[in-house]
């Protein structure tokens, strides 16, 4: 019974969604619709059950003064920072999105600089690890190396400047090559998830209930 | 003598202090932005794709903009949505602004009332800012049907029945194009929901990184167009004649790729002698 309930809703909820897919107008396409507004506010009900558990994490390893609390009292500030200047926002201006509302400043100030100078951090290591792994070890790895090259070239300014060509090939490898590669992968990982799925909706696939 | 000196080299070159690497990347990266120094570029086909449909809208057609991505990408994907807003402004295209990333949705705010600003456009009339919703993919299929059941009110609460710019707009029927900027893959979702079940058009905007996954689909004529990094931001601006940081950033981007290239090349050629000597010895 604990099992057979979960697995005759997925069955129920998997036919009615492809049904609907082919059967769009009413009364399945508006019995769809509804489902999708469900959807939507179940993400935003999880999205809370998410800071529940970031805050009781955090606030436990501070309270126990486990190593890194003073991470987690961090965490725990900004989060406090974010959701009140958003709440001031919506309240004062009808959104925290709205371009005077103080969680913009808090975006704009802070979460910006730190997320942008987090990833462009990555360029020198990039830069690091290029020079370290790149290496012509063998067949694979020195027509990755050209193409690479090719497209890095062919890609910038300085590159159409050098040979005119190197955007013509740039394109080739991206159209040509790398597309019939990607498209062989897709179709494996796809025809993979379709066969997944109506395991799952057959109680076959049983993982996701034990 | 000579021998080991020219070992030690090549062991100093195989194991070179990364701060060097970091220190040239630095160097090659800054001082063309400092000098601002820009550098033309040769229009894609794919971009080029993206600027004819947006051409090719009427006056008084709307493109809806989805924001999914945020700062980590914002250098790529921001001048994009500058020019494309500023395209469609400069035709008098309506606009709508979504997003399916929550963090990324001010970038979308800044860049919509920035240029709305710049072009005279007034809110409710000319372009109006749907917000967030969870859900993504549900989002994507419900606004295929009715915009309304899923955002009954603009980012402000305003009912969307009452913004004179929604009054015809309902589904993406009434859609010219919807122009996807994304660094994740959220454009998989548009083109499976709404492209494939809906025959949206599709415009993509992504990063240098993730431009590759989509040549596909553009082959497919699932998408009307693709914009892929900052080239792709530079070359756009080259279309509409209005130079921001898309062009900007192609004189660093051309530098910092030929400082990678040399920095492969000399690795390689340490790794080919280092083994050259080791096969000898």
């Amino acid at each position: 019974m604990k099992q057979r309930i979960p697995l005759t809703i997925s069955f129920i909820a998997g036919i009615f969604i492809i049904l609907t897919f082919y059967f769009p107008n009413s009364p399945l396409g508006d019995i769809e619709q509804h489902t999708l507004v469900w959807f939507a506010i179940v993400v935003g009900i999880s999205m809370v059950v998410g800071v529940e558990s970031l805050v009781r994490i955090n606030v436990v390893k501070i309270m126990k003064q486990k190593q890194g609390w003073a991470y987690s009292l961090a965490l725990i500030l900004a989060l406090l920072l974010s959701l009140v200047t958003g709440i001031m926002g919506q309240v004062k201006y009808g959104s925290p999105f709205h371009l005077q509302s103080p969680f913009m400043y808090v975006y704009t100030h802070m979460i910006v600089p730190l997320q942008s100078t987090m990833f462009a951090i990555l360029s020198f290591f990039i830069a690091s690890a290029a020079y370290r792994a790149f290496r012509v070890r063998n067949l694979a790895a020195t027509m990755l190396l050209l193409s690479a090259v090719l497209v890095m070239l062919g890609r910038v300014p300085v590159g159409e400047k050098i040979w005119s060509q190197f955007p013509v090939i740039s394109e080739w490898i991206m159209n040509v090559p790398q597309v019939g590669a990607k498209r062989g992968i897709m179709i494996g990982s796809f025809l993979g998830a379709a066969a997944t799925s109506i395991r799952i909706i057959l109680g076959i696939e049983r993982s996701y209930i034990s | 003598m000579t021998q080991d000196t020219q070992k030690t080299f090549l062991e100093k070159l195989n194991n070179i202090d990364r701060r060097i690497i970091f220190l040239v990347i630095f160097i090659v990266v800054s001082v063309p932005m400092l000098l601002k120094l820009t550098s033309p570029v040769q229009i894609s086909p794919e971009v080029q794709k993206a600027y004819d449909y947006i051409e090719s809208i009427p006056a008084g057609g709307a493109v809806m903009f989805s924001v999914d991505y945020d700062a980590t990408s914002m250098p790529e994907i921001q001048p994009m949505i500058l020019c494309l807003l500023s395209h469609c402004f400069q035709k008098d295209v309506k606009v709508l602004l979504t997003g399916m990333l929550a963090i990324g949705m001010p970038l979308g705010t800044q860049a919509l009332e920035s240029t709305a600003a710049e072009y005279g456009k007034k809110y409710g009339v000319d372009y109006v800012n749907m917000g967030y919703r969870p859900g993504a993919q549900a989002v994507i299929v419900a606004m295929g049907r009715e915009i309304r059941d899923i955002f009954a009110v603009d980012y402000q609460g305003t009912p969307m029945d009452a913004l004179p710019m929604m009054k015809d707009i309902h589904n993406y029927g009434d859609l010219a194009a919807v122009a996807v900027m994304a660094h994740g893959a959220t454009p998989e979702y548009w083109i499976q929901f709404a492209q494939a079940r809906y025959g949206a058009k599709l415009i993509v905007g992504t990063t240098a990184v993730g431009a590759p996954d989509y040549y596909n689909y553009l082959q497919a004529e699932q998408l009307v167009g693709l914009l892929g990094g900052m080239r792709g931001a530079a070359e756009y601006e080259t279309l509409i004649d209005k130079p921001g940081l898309g062009l900007l950033a192609m004189s660093p981007q051309s530098w910092v790729h030929l400082a990678i290239i040399a920095l492969i090349i000399l690795g390689n050629v340490t790794y080919l002698l280092t083994k050259k000597k080791l096969g000898a010895s």
